[in-house]
């Protein structure tokens, strides 16, 4: 197969337009590649969570940027993110999600050894390799490699493949305040994962996702048929009034809401292709008040602090490249990229610490009922996504259009509030992608010409 | 008052699971008691609905919403409908005490949905809590364990 993109940034910075983007970044192998390789190496892409691994000993592991990765709380109460590879011949070390492997990892193959940050502990049998240049080699130097970078971030690691790069402070800028204000949410400034993730496979790109998180223009339609009829079930009964809403209804019935509902939530992006719908108000602003949650925040911060966190309502904060998460419902979704038309999608949940259980029951119930392989709601975004990959394949039309609310003048570099319905926080994403993408390609030729 | 049979509840577990098969819903909703769930849990052995997702919890409310949403002219997902076909093992009873008022069947169960060129099995252990509402022996509970609910699934879309 004659490359078409690969050592030609180019060709691939040509893909991205201010408005519209070619539909290669969906449906081609090589570009998924170079975005494995390029931008996902180079940004700082989520692992995990600290509370997946809160003893010493304890890992967890996962895929980042297609490659095997392994979380590890060391002796020194530190979280450290290694490659899954052993050294010697490259068995995973950790073949299931979780556990605890005790004081040191054991490869299951030939039994090297290594510790929890990563250090080669000892080979048996050692004697062999003596006088045989082996210290000098990769197998004897490494251990299980450590990432790039590694950033807790108030208990959210995220990790930068590559040694050198953009910081993390520079990289997620004015975004974090999201994150802050999903574990400010706990009276303690404390979250934990509750149960396991939904686990959802998707035979699509993983950007249909990412782009879906703030389209705006789609709730109304994608899902009248399971909001809609949530909406028209409910009219239906009689009711007067002691009747109380149930938590159901409070969840899904705001995905009917009507355009200008989500023109007026409004958009906001910041630079390197972060952004969150939900500025004014959002799907999650009219949920019933939790009975004596009010009370233990302003304990906690104090009244007009407590209020000031509870009046976010942010909807969904997408964290370029591949997480969203919901502050108000503390909500986590990876969009782990698999193949260029696979992404499979986890859908964590977070307790707030020392808040009222029925937080979480509500959180729960937006998880499954939204999110689930077996949600009304997700069956239809699925069933788009899906569409559009098949879609995809029609080589009259190439381009995919992103034009809502562009401005010519648009400077996707500040940060910006704009209205709802604007598609500039996916303009944003692409402008990400492109920077960051071929940025990468133009270092790997330079170093190249270097050599 | 009626007491069921031990047959009686085994014959249900059967009604049920063939109205899914044949798309009766409608009288499918029939089948439940008024405080009633459908539950199919995420984790390996879960003991609570509420404090960690679930794939399925759903109240009365929540099954009229499938149903009445299969039958919507704009429900994407289900254009071509899907179909299933459930293949059930004897149930057995595991707990039947009138005075109590228990009355719980395990059955294992083979499933297998399709829709276009899809088409995928599943094993499942189902367990059915029953109660009796005016003579009539009615679902408190289904329970339906996946065998693989760790595993990454596509949609999902009828009832187990």
């Amino acid at each position: 197969m004659t490359m078409k993109y690969k050592d030609n940034p180019q060709a691939v910075a040509d893909l991205v337009r201010p408005a519209e983007v070619h539909r290669d970044l969906y449906i081609d192998d090589e570009v998924f590649d170079l975005e494995m390789k390029h931008l996902f190496a180079s940004t700082w892409v989520y692992v995990g969570h600290e509370s997946q691994v809160p003893n010493a000993g304890d890992y967890f592991a996962t895929d980042v940027a297609a490659q095997p990765i392994l979380l590890a709380r060391h002796t020194d109460g530190e979280v450290y993110v290694l490659h899954n590879r052993c050294p010697h011949k490259g068995t995973k070390i950790v073949i299931d999600r979780s556990g605890n492997t005790g004081k040191f990892f054991r490869c299951p193959y030939h039994a090297w050894s290594f510790r929890t940050n990563g250090k080669l502990l000892a080979i048996p049998l050692k004697k062999g390799y003596k006088d045989t240049g082996f210290e000098q080699s990769e197998a004897g130097q490494s251990g299980l490699p450590p990432v790039g970078a590694v950033k807790n971030y108030r208990g959210f690691i995220f990790v930068r493949m590559k040694q050198e790069g953009i910081s993390f402070e520079d990289f997620f800028g004015g975004s974090l305040s999201s994150l802050d204000n999903m574990v400010d949410r706990s009276p303690v400034g404390k979250l934990e994962v509750a149960g396991p993730p939904l686990r959802y496979m998707h035979h699509c790109n993983w950007k249909m996702l990412v782009d879906n998180q703030t389209d705006t223009c789609h709730p109304m339609v994608a899902h009248e048929s399971s909001a809609g009829t949530a909406v028209q079930i409910w009219e239906s009964i009689e009711k007067d009034e002691n009747t109380k809403t149930p938590m159901a209804m409070e969840v899904i019935a705001p995905f009917m809401s009507p355009y200008e509902f989500f023109e007026d939530m409004g958009i906001r992006t910041w630079p390197n292709g972060h952004g969150h719908t939900g500025v004014h108000h959002s799907i999650h602003s009219d949920y019933s008040a939790i009975p004596g949650y009010l009370e233990m925040m302003v304990e906690a911060y104090g009244e007009e602090r407590a209020k000031a966190i509870l009046g976010e309502n942010r909807h969904n904060t997408v964290y370029f490249p591949n997480i969203m998460i919901k502050g108000p419902i503390q909500q986590l979704r990876v969009f782990i990229p698999l193949a260029a038309n696979k992404t499979l999608v986890e859908s964590y949940i977070f307790r707030l610490v020392d808040a009222p259980d029925m937080l979480l029951e509500r959180t729960a119930m937006y998880n499954r009922l939204i999110n689930a392989p077996t949600s009304i709601v997700g069956h239809d975004d699925l069933e788009m996504y899906e569409r559009a990959q098949e879609g995809l394949q029609s080589q009259e039309l190439e381009w995919v259009n992103v034009q809502r609310l562009y401005d010519a003048d648009e400077d996707l570099e500040v940060e910006a509030v704009e209205n709802g319905t604007t598609e500039r926080q996916m303009r944003n994403q692409f402008h990400a992608w492109k920077k960051f993408t071929v940025e990468s390609m133009e270092a790997e030729a330079r170093d190249l010409t270097d050599a | 008052m009626t007491l069921p049979t031990r047959d009686d509840l085994i014959d249900l577990v059967y009604h049920e699971a063939q109205l899914i098969d044949e798309g009766r819903f409608d009288e499918w909703l029939e089948l439940w008691g008024a405080d009633s769930y459908y539950w199919m849990p995420l984790d390996y052995q879960q003991d609570n609905p509420k404090n960690m997702t679930s794939l399925m919890y759903e109240d009365a409310f929540l099954r009229k919403l499938r149903v009445e949403r299969l039958k919507g002219l704009r429900t994407f997902s289900q254009k071509p409908k899907s179909r299933c076909s459930h293949v059930l093992n004897r149930p057995s009873i595991e707990a039947f005490d009138p005075k109590a008022g228990q009355f719980i069947t395990r059955t294992a169960v083979h499933y297998v949905e399709t829709r276009l060129d899809d088409q995928f099995l599943l094993a499942a252990t189902v367990h059915h809590h029953f109660e009796m509402v005016e003579d009539e022996l009615k679902i408190k509970l289904k329970r339906v364990d996946l065998l693989n609910c760790d595993a990454a699934f596509g949609n999902i879309q009828l009832f187990i």
